[in-house]
C-alpha cells in the first residue's frame, strides 16, 4: 500500500469514528429531549432532576469533537468532499450540543410546572416531541449514509412542528384568558414547545449540513436569494 | 407574544443559483484543441483553455499527466526535444506564437520560466540579473543596466539581502535566495508572463513562504502559470486551477471551486488523495 493510500485510509477511520462520536452524541441528546418531555407529562420530579444533572457526557463529547475535528484539519488539511464533512462536523457538533441545552431547558420549565395543577392534559407537546425527535434522529442517519434525500425530508417536517407550535400557543392562550392562575405553567408549557420547535431547527440545520456535505449546494436562508 | 408563527427561517428551498463562469472572455493566453506529441506518442490531448492575465494559474495532476509539457508549450521550450510535435493553437494576446513569423527568443523573453531546481549561472548575482539584457541589448548605459538590476532584485524580493555583494557569486546564496535570484532573472527583461515549473519543491518551509509570497504580489503586474504537485500550495497562491489526468484537461475552475466542490469525480478523487 503507496503512503497516499495510507493517508487515505487512516483520515477515513478517522472520519468513521468521528461520526461514530457523533451519532453517539446524537443519541444522548434524543434520549434527554425524551425524558425531559416524559418528565413533564409523567410529572415525574425524579426524573426531571435527572435530566437537570444529565448532560456530562454530552458536553464532553463536544469538546471531544471539535477536537478530533482540529486535529484532522491540521495534521491532513482535507480537500473537496473531506473538507465539507469535516466543517459539517463542526457544525453538526455545536447543533447536537445546544439540543442538549435545550432539553435542559424543557426540563427546568418542566420543574416548574409541575408545581402548579396541570392546566390541561398534554397532548400536542409530546407530539412535537415526537417530530423533534424523529428529525433529529433522520438528520443524523442522513450525515451516517450522505443521504441527501433523508435530508430533504427533515427540512420538510419542519413546517408540522411550527405548526404544532402555533397552535400550543393558540389554545393556551384562551386557558389563560379564562383563568390567570393558569398564566405561570400555562408560560412554562409555552416555552416548552418553544425549546421543541428550536430543536426542530437545529435538526434542519444538520440536513442543511448534509446537503452541502454531499452536494456542495449552500441551501441554508434560501441561499438562491443571496447568490 | 405573536399569536401566529414567525415566518420559518429556512423553509421553503429556492434552486441554488449557477456558479459564475470559471474563465471570462478576456484571456492572455488562450489555447484551443492543442495536441502534443513526443514521435508518436501523444502526451497531451484536446487541451483548451483560457488563462487570464493578472491572475495565477495552478496546473495540477500526477506526475506524466501532461502538465509540465503543457507549461512548456506556452514558450515553446519543447521546440529543442527531438521528435517534438504541436497540433492546435496557442495564443497571446490573440497572436499565435506557433506561427512561423513568430521570433522564438522574444518570445521567450515576454514569456519567462522558472524551473524547479534554481540554475543560477556560475557568476556574480549582478550579471545573471543583467545576463538577458545584456544578450538581448535591453539597455544602453550602465546606469540604465545597474538600475534595470536593483529594480528587479527588489521585484524578487531578494535586493535587501544582497545590496551589499552583488559582485559575489551567485553560487554563494541559499536555495531559496538562488530561485529568487532567477526569478529577478526572469523578471528584468520585463516579461508578460511568468511560467514556473514546481518553483518551490526543492525549498525548505520559510523559503517556501516567500516564493508564495512572491508570487502573490507578482501577479498585479504579471500573468503567472504555475505547476505544482503540492495541493495546498495550488490553493494558497492561485486564482484558477486547472487539472490534468493523462494528458487531458479533466476540469479548469476557480480554484476555491477545485478544492472545495470540484465537479469532476476524477478531480474530488485527486485533490482528497485517493489516487496520485
Amino acid at each position: 500500500m503507496s503512503s497516499s493510500e495510507q493517508r487515505v485510509r487512516h483520515f477515513q477511520d478517522e472520519l468513521e469514528q468521528l461520526k461514530a462520536r457523533l451519532l453517539e452524541m446524537g443519541g444522548l441528546a434524543e434520549e434527554q429531549v425524551r425524558l425531559a418531555v416524559k418528565g413533564l407529562v409523567d410529572r415525574d420530579r425524579d426524573l426531571i432532576a435527572r435530566v437537570l444533572a444529565g448532560d456530562g457526557p454530552l458536553n464532553a463529547l463536544h469538546i471531544e469533537v471539535d477536537s478530533r475535528c482540529f486535529t484532522l484539519l491540521a495534521l491532513y488539511q482535507p480537500m473537496a468532499v473531506d473538507l465539507r464533512a469535516i466543517v459539517a462536523a463542526v457544525k453538526i457538533n455545536t447543533d447536537l450540543e445546544r439540543v442538549g441545552d435545550l432539553a435542559i431547558n424543557i426540563a427546568e420549565a418542566a420543574r416548574q410546572y409541575v408545581g402548579h395543577p396541570p392546566v390541561k392534559k398534554l397532548i400536542d407537546i409530546p407530539r412535537m416531541a415526537t417530530i423533534a425527535q424523529r428529525m433529529l434522529r433522520d438528520a443524523l442517519d442522513a450525515f451516517v449514509r450522505r443521504d441527501t434525500e433523508l435530508a430533504q425530508h427533515v427540512l420538510n417536517e419542519d413546517d408540522a412542528l411550527d405548526a404544532l407550535k402555533t397552535q400550543i400557543f393558540r389554545e393556551l392562550l384562551t386557558y389563560m384568558l379564562q383563568d390567570p392562575a393558569t398564566i405561570e405553567p400555562a408560560l412554562d408549557l409555552i416555552l416548552v414547545s418553544r425549546h421543541l420547535e428550536r430543536i426542530g431547527d437545529h435538526a434542519t440545520n444538520v440536513a442543511e449540513d448534509v446537503i452541502f456535505m454531499v452536494l456542495a449546494k449552500d441551501v441554508r436562508h434560501h441561499a438562491a436569494e443571496g447568490n | 407574544m405573536p399569536t401566529t408563527a414567525p415566518p420559518r427561517p429556512h423553509l421553503p428551498r429556492a434552486p441554488v443559483a449557477a456558479p459564475e463562469p470559471a474563465v471570462q472572455a478576456t484571456a492572455k493566453i488562450d489555447v484551443s484543441g492543442l495536441d502534443f506529441y513526443y514521435g508518436t506518442r501523444r502526451v497531451l490531448e484536446q487541451i483548451s483553455v483560457q488563462i487570464r492575465p493578472n491572475e495565477v494559474t495552478a496546473l495540477i495532476g500526477p506526475s506524466g499527466c501532461g502538465k509540465s509539457t503543457f507549461l512548456r508549450t506556452l514558450n515553446r521550450m519543447n521546440d529543442i526535444v527531438p521528435g517534438a510535435r504541436v497540433e492546435g493553437a496557442v495564443t497571446i494576446d490573440g497572436q499565435d506564437i506557433y506561427a512561423s513569423s513568430v521570433d522564438v527568443v522574444d518570445l521567450r523573453r515576454r514569456v519567462g520560466m522558472v524551473f524547479q531546481r534554481s540554475n543560477p549561472f556560475p557568476k556574480s548575482i549582478f550579471d545573471n540579473v543583467a545576463y538577458g539584457l545584456r544578450i538581448n541589448r535591453l539597455t544602453t548605459s550602465r546606469e540604465e543596466l545597474g538600475g534595470r538590476v536593483e529594480s528587479s532584485l527588489k521585484s524578487a524580493a531578494l535586493w535587501e539581502e544582497v545590496k551589499d555583494r552583488l559582485h559575489t557569486s551567485a553560487l554563494s546564496l541559499s536555495g531559496g535566495q538562488q530561485q529568487r535570484l532567477c526569478i529577478a532573472r526572469a523578471l528584468a527583461v520585463e516579461p508578460e508572463i511568468i511560467l514556473m515549473d514546481e518553483p518551490a519543491s526543492a525549498l525548505d518551509p520559510i523559503a517556501t513562504q516567500r516564493i508564495e509570497e512572491l508570487i502573490y504580489q507578482l501577479k498585479t503586474r504579471y500573468t503567472i502559470v504555475i505547476v505544482t504537485h503540492n495541493m495546498q500550495q495550488a490553493a494558497r497562491v492561485s486564482d484558477v486551477t486547472v487539472f490534468f489526468w493523462l494528458g487531458k484537461l479533466v476540469e479548469c475552475d476557480r480554484t476555491d471551486r477545485i478544492f472545495t466542490a470540484p465537479t469532476e469525480k476524477l478531480t474530488e478523487d485527486y485533490v482528497t488523495g485517493r489516487f496520485g
